[in-house]
């Protein structure tokens, strides 16, 4: 479903990396994993479109996606370091709002079974920039139960979470994955997911 | 693809454009220098005095070639940026950075030569002209780009950027030219106004010309010299740099 | 397609009410930066009433200019703006939207200001619809065209400096008949070419503008 052949990148002077080649199958989880500054975030920002490979390409469904923008980026769901939230409005405020941009309409009983399906009670009326950090990561996190995009882009997701919610994240990701859906993601935790784990590691000097 | 015997596309990439440049240079400046003096001795003393501005209007000779050449190099920028944004070329980005600073320079030159003749012409300073103000405006677009070139770290998000400004300054010079000649006729007589020009005697109007093809020599060698900077910095993690700096080159 | 402009003008529209600071200090910059000028010139009124039209028009294109830092910033900072970049929906289509939720917030007060101003400076009364009519073409082209160079400077050095150094030179053409409309009003000249050609420009930003914005945000999140 999404391959990649000779992918390189070049941030600023720095040549990140070279010669990536992975290809992912449905119901498969990709790992990248790197120190920090070998280019795990330039990578997901490439497989999303927002940056423009130095080499390389990237097919979805055997079309290269830079011309097929709009139909890639139908399926596609990326979670950045910056959570996608605005801090004036409410969670399900948030939450109808990124869904009508994405072209989907969404209730606010929907979103508010997504708040709670990430572990949120008795805080959706608030504005999220009084929520905390954990909070804020969920809200973030309850985007993609309302997301019927098919290939999950997450940067660093389990940040500022706990336990609990860990492990709620880690439920919803299985279930996407035995779905049929993809996830690629970094994180420097380590991930309990009984599904094809695929690993890339960046960073790596080539002889 | 060969166009009598070479091949053009092979002084495409930064590599191979460099050597070329640096042997261009020389011949570049002997022609401007040869053309500005054949240009000059033919303004300073064999165009005629003309009746009704005296000796002064000569400035002109210098005044009109850089006015022409600081637009026809904006275009020539704006049509690099273009070519740099749309095909990604990095020696198209690198170019249009190089063309910039000679074009604000001869746009100061037209901009002050401007001053110096309208003092014995009208006893001022500066006019507000509808040409010299058009000349201020367009160095402000060339100041525009040189500065956001300048404050953006990532040469390759400088130069798209720039890119953008300098196609964007590019479609609207003809709307502020016009609005400006507008502007212009509306507040004041044709009273003061450069187009009120000596009517051009031959040897004016040739003087004129060979000044502009030395300007145009000059603005070659000139950018010429500063793309081989230009290409040695943002190539300089490249092989062939290093090499090129290990002979001492 | 346009239920997405319609979202987002209503979001910005919305934010903007629960940030109220934002939409109410472009406004009293420009009272102020009105009033600067009887301080520097003098209160004789002839010469106010004639300086009176290019002062309200240079201070509301300041004022504009001013604002355009809310333009994209936050949405930048919060990574909104990354999100917008990855929908289906056509990014041009999306920056016309906050553009026009933006006008209503920092151009359109401005507009309902003016004959307040223009009265200050003792102006004709007959002059002050065409001020706003002028102002009401001439301020949508100038958060259009702003919005560009907004949109370039995203996240660099001085930014906020180096926008009024890229754009004031392309607001130029919108401040010679925007002004001149009001003083042909004035001398009765009839401002009907001025305003036509104020048009014109606002017709050719809302074609262009959105889609160099477009192309302006995609550089600057690379």
């Amino acid at each position: 479903m999404l391959r990649v052949s000779g992918l390189a990148a070049v941030r600023g002077d720095r040549r990140l990396f070279a010669g990536l080649e992975f290809s992912l199958q449905q119901g498969a989880l990709l790992y990248v994993r790197g120190p920090n500054g070998s280019g795990k975030t330039t990578l997901l920002r490439m497989l999303c479109g927002l940056v423009a490979p130095a080499a390389g390409e990237i097919c979805w469904r055997g079309e290269a996606i830079r011309g097929r923008c709009e139909t890639y980026l139908q399926q596609l769901f990326y979670l950045g370091h910056l959570g996608a939230l605005k801090d004036e409005l409410t969670g399900i405020e948030n939450l109808r709002i990124s869904a009508s941009l994405a072209g989907r309409e969404v209730s606010e009983e929907q979103a508010l079974e997504a708040l709670q399906g990430m572990g949120l009670v008795a805080c959706e009326d608030l504005p999220v920039k009084f929520l905390s950090q954990g909070q804020k990561r969920r809200v973030a996190l309850a985007r993609l139960l309302l997301s019927d995009a098919a290939l999950w882009i997450l940067d660093e997701p389990f940040t500022a979470l706990d336990q609990l919610a860990i492990e709620r994240l880690q439920t919803v990701m299985a279930a996407h994955l035995a779905r049929g859906g993809i996830v690629v993601l970094t994180t420097h935790q380590e991930v309990a997911i009984t599904a094809a784990v695929m690993q890339v590691t960046l960073g790596i000097r080539r002889a | 693809m060969t166009l009598v015997g070479i091949n053009w596309f092979k002084y495409s990439s930064p590599a191979s454009f460099y050597p070329l440049a640096g042997r261009l240079v020389p011949w570049f400046f002997i022609l401007a220098v040869a053309l500005a003096l054949v240009g000059l001795y033919l303004g300073l003393f064999v165009a005629p005095t003309d009746y009704k501005q005296g000796e002064a209007y000569r400035i002109m000779f210098i005044h009109v070639p850089a006015a022409w050449m600081s637009m026809f190099i904006y275009v020539v920028m704006a049509i690099y940026a273009a070519l740099g944004l749309v095909f990604n070329t990095r020696l198209s980005a690198m170019m249009a950075s190089a063309l910039a600073p000679t074009g604000a320079l001869f746009t100061l030159l037209a901009l002050w030569t401007g001053a110096l003749w309208g003092k014995p012409m009208w006893g001022a300073w500066w006019v507000w002209d509808a040409r010299l103000t058009s000349e201020l405006i367009l160095l402000f677009l060339y100041i525009g780009f040189m500065s956001l070139e300048a404050a953006i770290d990532d040469a390759r998000r400088a130069s798209r950027a720039s890119a953008l400004v300098a196609i964007v300054g590019a479609v609207n010079v003809p709307i502020i030219y016009f609005s400006v000649q507008w502007w212009n006729t509306l507040h004041q007589g044709a009273s003061i106004s450069f187009s009120n020009a000596p009517s051009m005697a031959a040897t004016m109007l040739t003087a004129m010309l060979v000044m502009t093809f030395a300007f145009w020599m000059y603005t070659i060698a000139v950018v010429l010299m500063r793309v081989r900077c230009i290409i040695l910095e943002r190539e300089r993690h490249s092989d062939w740099v290093a090499e090129q700096m290990a002979a001492g080159r | 397609m346009w239920a997405v402009l319609r979202c987002l003008f209503m979001r910005d529209l919305l934010l903007a009410v629960r940030r109220m600071a934002d939409v109410l200090t472009t406004l009293f910059f420009f009272v102020i930066v009105v009033s600067l000028f009887p301080l520097g010139v003098g209160p004789e009124a002839e010469t106010l009433r004639t300086i009176a039209p290019g002062v309200v028009w240079v201070a509301a294109l300041l004022a504009s200019m001013l604002a355009l830092g809310h333009l994209f910033d936050s949405d930048f900072r919060d990574g909104t703006l990354e999100q917008m970049l990855l929908t289906p929906q056509p990014l041009s289509l999306l920056v016309l939207g906050k553009v026009m939720a933006h006008w209503v917030v920092t151009g359109l007060p401005l507009v309902l200001m003016a004959p307040l101003l223009g009265l200050q400076f003792d102006m004709a009364p007959a002059a002050l619809p065409i001020l706003v009519i002028s102002l009401l073409l001439g301020t949508p082209a100038i958060s259009l065209i702003g919005a560009v160079g907004a949109a370039l400077t995203l996240g660099v050095r001085g930014g906020s400096v180096l926008v009024s150094l890229l754009v004031l030179p392309l607001y130029i053409p919108v401040l010679i008949f925007g002004a001149g409309a009001v003083e042909a009003g004035i001398s009765g000249l009839g401002a009907g070419a001025h305003l036509s050609l104020l048009g014109a420009i606002l017709v050719l930003a809302l074609c262009f503008a959105p889609l160099a914005a477009a192309t302006a945000l995609r550089i600057s999140l690379e």
